[in-house]
């Protein structure tokens, strides 16, 4: 039994850091997350011409490097210690795990573009309710010969107003529906967002009769399947944002004098520390087990995506709060990146359905309901 | 990253598997979920258990077959109490003996010592209790005052010592004493071996918040053992007391996770029959108990693959300390707030219910083995390398 990761992941992790410190340090940060599009077609055009990254778990035979999801949480882990201002998990987790569960040729065709570096994708599913259940999206596709139309609005898309491919999740006759959207698509109208979280772009898509085309039949388990995938790539996320907030309020703590003595030596503090350390060291745990229940297709993976969720959600909105805390005044300015990860930390709780939808799914997993 | 076993650990389980519920039918079976960390119910009949464990060549695991060890691996140690927790067999008895006496005489006793001690304590001939903390030295056990004076080839012994668990069953106690005044701290400190038969120990019961009396004082006057029993070296006992502390936090806390999975679940059975499942905030808090129990269960699987990469655990095992006995904590106030009225109501005698059992005997888990506030000043000055609290 081994639960660790191996010598070349290891190298993997080193790699991608080393990397994302060269090429999205905060300045960096900072710059993109000014902009409307939170993205940088230079910085994407390394990580897949350099690294590869959008192809790491795309398999060979749709182009991409055949790696599995363990690899890409490790991807993803350090992007989240990063903070980097980058479409990659909308490209990459959920277009492309959705685009993986669909039986369709064209949606072969795009995950290859994915790979290739060549275009970059996201899903448009919740609705002005702010939902991610896909019992309750409601837009209604109109399916004809011809084609498809789309018409509604899906809101708060992450990285909507970028995405050269947009997958809608509607409601189709035979049940629920993934429609492909170029981004060019006469009718379709953009609009991004402003939000508290800057480093996670988001956009409102308004449809106009926007001709679409659908991949694969009934969708129902192919969305249910990337909803979880993505809960556990978005606690890798949260995980390697709080290993990095953790160091950075210890190095605080170690540093900062007050009293005679860094404040690092009350027990207030020492003890704080020590309390986000265990949760830092949980998130982890449950983000590594939940990237091994998706590449070893574990019937566990419901259960643990949604443990995952309830637990890193709140622990990490917790530690980048005691993170403020303990830089004390100068934890609460703009200029400081403890900010950045509280907000992150904030965006990541509401993304993908809140810790209490996910308690619901568990309650019901666990024979709890009334 | 992988869940696999060799086939010799595949092979290893199964046979314990077969042999445990085999063993737990007949005149045992009235032991099956019996015993607990402060509960001594039915101890005669589960020194007969061990006996019975030794008897299958399931006691001394990885232990030196000269003693009467079995070779066996860290993992098939680890299988075996994840097995034993399955089969819900009886909780041990001799602990102090098996798991931490013992293997601080395999690293540090003479081969007289180990001789002499460790097939008894294989074979519950004998049993032991552990003599550190006092009155005045718990968390701060370097400021211990029970002390050794030679006197030949013997050592005469003076002091008290406090939560002696099980010292009124045991038949030896292996303690700490100052044997240098002038040093301080915990430097002229000695661990020895003391006979507790004798006219200068006594044993005090302490009877502790849910009634039972697992707890004791133990009075040295004059107490007397030889020079052969002092463990180590004379002044040398600290670095061993800390490793003996260290055995306590390693795979002790393996066996939890499936007694917490099984308390959950009588729980969950508790909150439906009393209709507590009607109520959202009663779901949420069960299924978040469940949350955390999973999370110990992700977490204990990295400290599993690390014991066995590295041998042994380190500072991290305070991470473990700072999170099950909170979780165990909460599941009880849980239990209790489902029971309602109900559950202010004991048996006679002051018989407690499980739930009511749990609730009360949980409040030692934070305390016992490291205080949670020690285990937090561990975890950040070991792991995080924050600096230690200012002294005197």
């Amino acid at each position: 039994m081994n639960f660790a990761f191996d010598e070349e992941q290891e190298e993997l992790r080193r790699t991608v850091r080393r990397f994302l410190d060269e090429h999205a340090a905060e300045p960096e940060i900072r710059r993109l997350m000014a902009t409307d599009d939170g993205d940088d077609p230079k910085l994407w055009a390394l990580m897949s011409g350099q690294l590869g990254l959008p192809a790491i778990a795309i398999p060979e035979e749709h182009g991409g490097a055949g790696f599995s999801f363990v690899e890409l949480g490790i991807v993803l882990e350090e992007l989240g210690r990063a903070l980097a201002c980058t479409p990659f998990f909308s490209t990459t987790v959920l277009a492309g795990r959705l685009l993986l569960g669909l039986d369709d040729e064209r949606a072969e065709a795009y995950l290859g573009a994915i790979a290739a570096g060549a275009i970059r994708a996201t899903v448009a599913l919740t609705e002005a309710s702010g939902s991610w259940s896909p019992g309750q999206v409601a837009m209604r596709a109109v399916e004809t010969a011809g084609g498809a139309r789309l018409n509604g609005a899906k809101d708060y898309v992450l990285d909507g107003a970028t995405a050269d491919l947009i997958l809608v999740v509607a409601q189709a006759d035979d049940g629920l529906g993934v429609f492909a959207v170029d981004a060019a698509a006469p009718g379709l109208t953009r609009t991004p967002l402003t939000t508290i979280d800057l480093t996670r772009k988001q956009a409102r898509l308004e449809f106009d009769s926007v001709p679409a085309r659908r991949l694969g039949a009934d969708a129902s388990t192919a969305v249910t399947s990337m909803l979880r995938q993505a809960a556990v790539a978005l606690a890798a996320e949260q995980a390697g944002g709080a290993q990095r907030v953790l160091e950075m309020a210890v190095d605080y703590a170690k540093i900062r004098e007050q009293f005679g003595r860094p404040i690092g030596s009350f027990q207030a503090i020492k003890h704080k520390c020590a309390l986000m350390l265990t949760e830092v060291e949980s998130m982890k745990s449950a983000a590594y087990y939940g990237l091994w229940c998706v590449s070893s297709g574990s019937p566990e993976l419901p259960a643990v995506a949604s443990t995952a969720q309830v637990f890193c959600s709140d622990a990490y909105v917790h530690v980048t709060g005691e993170n403020v805390q303990i830089h004390g005044g100068i934890g609460f300015t703009w200029e400081h990146p403890a900010q950045l990860y509280f907000k992150r930390a904030q965006s990541a709780k509401a993304f993908l359905g809140s810790p209490d939808q996910h308690r619901e799914i568990l309650t019901g997993l666990y024979g709890l309901s009334s | 990253m992988d869940f696999d076993f060799t086939a010799d650990d595949i092979e290893f389980r199964r046979e314990l598997a077969a042999w445990l519920p085999e063993h737990l039918g007949g005149r045992f079976a009235a032991l099956v979920g019996k015993g607990g960390s402060q509960n001594d119910e039915l101890y005669a009949e589960r020194i007969a258990w061990e006996r019975e464990l030794h008897a299958g060549g399931w006691t001394g695991l990885g232990w030196p077959a000269e003693y009467g060890g079995r070779p066996a691996t860290i993992t098939q140690r680890i299988l075996f109490e994840l097995e034993y927790a399955q089969a819900r067999a009886p909780y041990r008895v001799g602990f102090q003996g098996t798991n931490l006496l013992g293997p601080t005489l395999i690293a540090h006793g003479t081969e007289a010592q180990k001789q002499r001690f460790l097939p008894p304590i294989l074979s519950s001939d004998e049993v032991w209790c552990q003599g550190f903390s006092e009155p005045e030295a718990g968390s701060d056990l370097a400021s211990l005052r029970t002390r050794a004076e030679a006197d030949g080839d013997e050592w005469v012994i003076n002091g008290q010592k406090v939560w002696t668990s099980h010292a009124h069953q045991a038949d030896w106690i292996y303690l700490l004493a100052r044997t240098d005044p002038a040093a301080s701290r915990h430097r002229g400190i000695t661990m020895f071996l003391v006979p507790m038969q004798q006219p200068g120990v006594e044993v005090r019961t302490i009877r502790n918040l849910a009634g039972g009396d697992e707890f004791n004082e133990v009075f040295l006057t004059d107490a007397r053992t030889t020079s052969e029993l002092v463990v180590g070296e004379v002044n040398g006992g600290w670095r061993i007391a800390m490793e003996t502390l260290e055995y306590e936090r390693g795979t002790a806390m393996l066996g939890y996770q499936t007694q917490f999975e099984r308390e959950w679940e009588s729980v969950a059975e508790l909150a439906r029959r009393t209709g507590g499942l009607e109520h959202e905030t009663i779901r949420h808090r069960l299924v978040d108990s469940r949350v955390r129990l999973q999370i110990m269960h992700f977490n204990n699987l990295r400290t599993l693959t690390s014991l066995m990469q590295r041998g042994k655990l380190g500072s991290e095992t305070s991470l473990a300390k700072i999170a099950w006995p909170e979780w165990h904590q909460q599941l009880g106030q849980l239990e209790m707030d489902l029971l309602g009225d109900a559950g202010q109501v004991t048996g006679a005698d002051y018989e407690l219910n499980p739930f009511q059992r749990s609730f009360l005997l949980s409040r030692a888990e934070s305390i016992y083995g490291g205080s949670h506030q020690i285990h937090l000043n561990i975890a950040a000055e070991r792991l995080l390398g924050l600096p230690r609290d200012p002294r005197p």
